[in-house]
């Protein structure tokens, strides 16, 4: 098939925005099969923008936007989405394993219970996140790191090939993001593209196969180690970006 | 046992009942959804609002179900689109609209200067002249709404959970918004006639706001509101038949009792159960009293 080939996520000369005002301007890169690449950049840089227009849900003004060689419209089935953890209503009464099947809803049939199919591929995505075992459990009674988990799993579901999530990692404790930032890892290992909008510079820095600085405009793209320099640092964040020095290593910690 | 039978050899008596338990069932399954999206303030506006379209039947000689389900469908979408057009909140836009199309209503009628006492069972409701005809109609509504419901069950759930998500799975979230407050205006009408403008919103908001207490998955508490319906229904209509009392008053008060006695005495999130959890956990976690400073 000609799409197994196509790159997962091509922005070109994208401009986007809201109203009259631009958030997006002349945004162009190409993400790389299989990469984990974080994406990074002050608050209001776009990253939640950027994913949006890449989801199909926001029109681009200018620019083409390709995600695995089709219309982001059409490509819907293929890839999984995890939006920012207080867009979802957490009191609402589903057990983890409906939430998690909701992510079926493209392959879902009207008046009919999840085929096997459907139910195979949540039994999957749940053990995949480790929460199997709380599957009945509504999602109002799950910690902050297993309601991520439940994000991702349902993202998981869709059997995606390019994962795209919006600040999964915001809010969480040290443990639960360790935690989750190696999940991430093993599914880029596994072969998904994953796309992390972050302000952990931390474990980009270190862990991640890709940065895309983003302020408005793509600063950098590449490799952590080539790409995060002092210099393009500064241009990403600008006064947002408080550089420590700790134990002669430089850490850059994204202010708000 | 008498006392049971008795009302029921009554013409007028079946029907109140046969309508009472239609109400129940859609006030169950709308509740629901209402009550899990914070959506009573809109059902009291339709509620309010479809009595533009009844006092407009009225005058104009036509269908009154017809006028009010227009009304409240025409004052649901309007809703919908003032608050994400004007720049206001959606409390707002209820409070503008509602009130606007509410005294268009009181409007028409001080014009047409014929006040009966038929138009205003419409405001405080009543069961006892509830006919055939109207049976029919709240029948047809009742079905119209239980199939819209689940034919588009997992759209309304999924936009109601999750929107963005929803949208980017190719859910029409916009439409899902705008037919889930068409089918309130739809599920207000059919409960008007019996408890009245004034009360319908409490068959919508109090048996799933009960259920909420006692269950937690949906289809169950849709079930568990439906049934609470039912029997604050019946157990109201019996006590207005034997009290001599407004049967829409009694109806709402016994569901109102009903979701006290719950607050009470859920397992799960009652006070007592909440009490007597707080009497536990302090008695294992006990410690020996801290010795005061000298």
């Amino acid at each position: 098939m000609e799409t197994e080939r196509a790159a997962p996520l091509v922005f070109e000369g994208v401009w986007a925005g809201y109203g009259t005002r631009t958030v997006l301007e002349d945004v162009g890169f190409t993400l790389r099969r299989g990469a984990l690449t974080g994406l990074i950049g002050p608050n209001g840089s776009g990253k939640s923008t950027l994913i949006k227009v890449a989801l199909g849900l926001l029109r681009p003004w200018r620019g083409r936007v390709q995600v695995l060689g089709m219309d982001p419209a059409e490509a819907r089935e293929r890839v999984g989405y995890m939006p920012q953890i207080e867009l979802v209503d957490w009191d609402f009464p589903l057990s983890v394993a409906e939430a998690v099947l909701l992510g079926r809803y493209g392959r879902l049939r009207r008046l009919r219970p999840p085929s096997a199919a459907d139910q195979a591929a949540v039994r999957a995505a749940l053990e995949r996140v480790g929460l199997w075992h709380l599957r009945d459990r509504p999602i109002g009674e799950l910690s902050g790191g297993q309601q991520r988990r439940v994000l991702l799993a349902r993202a998981l579901a869709r059997s995606a090939e390019l994962l795209l999530l919006d600040e999964p990692l915001a809010g969480l404790d040290i443990g639960a993001q360790e935690d989750l930032e190696r999940l991430l890892r093993e599914l880029a290992d596994a072969g998904s593209t994953v796309l992390v909008a972050t302000h952990d510079l931390h474990h980009v820095a270190h862990s991640y196969d890709d940065v895309l600085c983003l302020n408005g405009r793509v600063v950098a793209h590449g490799r952590p180690e080539v790409v995060l320099t002092e210099e393009v640092l500064q241009q990403t964040f600008g006064r947002h970006l408080v550089l420590l020095e700790i134990g002669g290593r430089t850490y850059g910690l994204p202010g708000g | 046992m008498e006392r049971i039978v008795e009302p029921l050899q009554l013409a007028f008596m079946q029907r109140a009942l046969l309508a009472a338990l239609l109400i129940a069932v859609v006030g169950g399954v709308v509740g629901t959804f209402v009550v899990l999206k914070g959506l009573a303030f809109i059902g009291d506006a339709l509620a309010h609002a479809a009595f533009a379209g009844v006092a407009t039947a009225y005058v104009l000689g036509g269908s009154i179900y017809l006028g009010s389900v227009l009304a409240a469908v025409a004052t649901a979408l309007a809703i919908g689109f003032v608050s994400r057009r004007a720049r206001v909140s959606f409390d707002t836009a209820i409070g503008i609209l509602f009130v606007g199309a509410f005294a268009f209503g009181i409007m028409l009628i001080s014009a047409s200067r014929s006040y009966t006492v038929d138009l205003f069972s419409f405001v405080f409701g009543d069961v006892l002249g509830v006919g055939w005809e109207d049976l029919r109609v709240m029948a047809a509504l009742t079905v119209l709404v239980l199939a819209l419901v689940a034919l588009f069950y997992r759209e309304v759930v999924f936009t109601a959970y999750d929107p963005t998500m929803a949208e980017a799975s190719g859910v029409p979230v916009t439409v899902v918004q705008y037919g889930q407050l068409a089918l309130l205006a739809v599920a207000t009408v059919v409960a008007i006639k019996v408890v009245g403008i004034v009360l319908v919103v409490a068959m919508l908001v109090t048996p799933a706001a009960t259920a909420r207490l006692l269950v937690r998955r949906i289809p169950h508490m849709m079930a568990v509101a439906t049934l609470l319906g039912a029997l604050a229904a019946v157990t109201g209509l019996y006590l207005s038949y034997y009290l001599n009392v407004a049967s829409g008053a009694a109806v709402v008060l016994v569901a109102t009792g009903l979701f006290l006695l719950a607050l009470l005495l859920s397992p799960r999130h009652g006070l007592l159960a909440w009490w007597w959890r707080r009497r536990l956990a302090l008695r294992t976690r006990a410690v020996a009293p801290v010795p005061a400073a000298e």
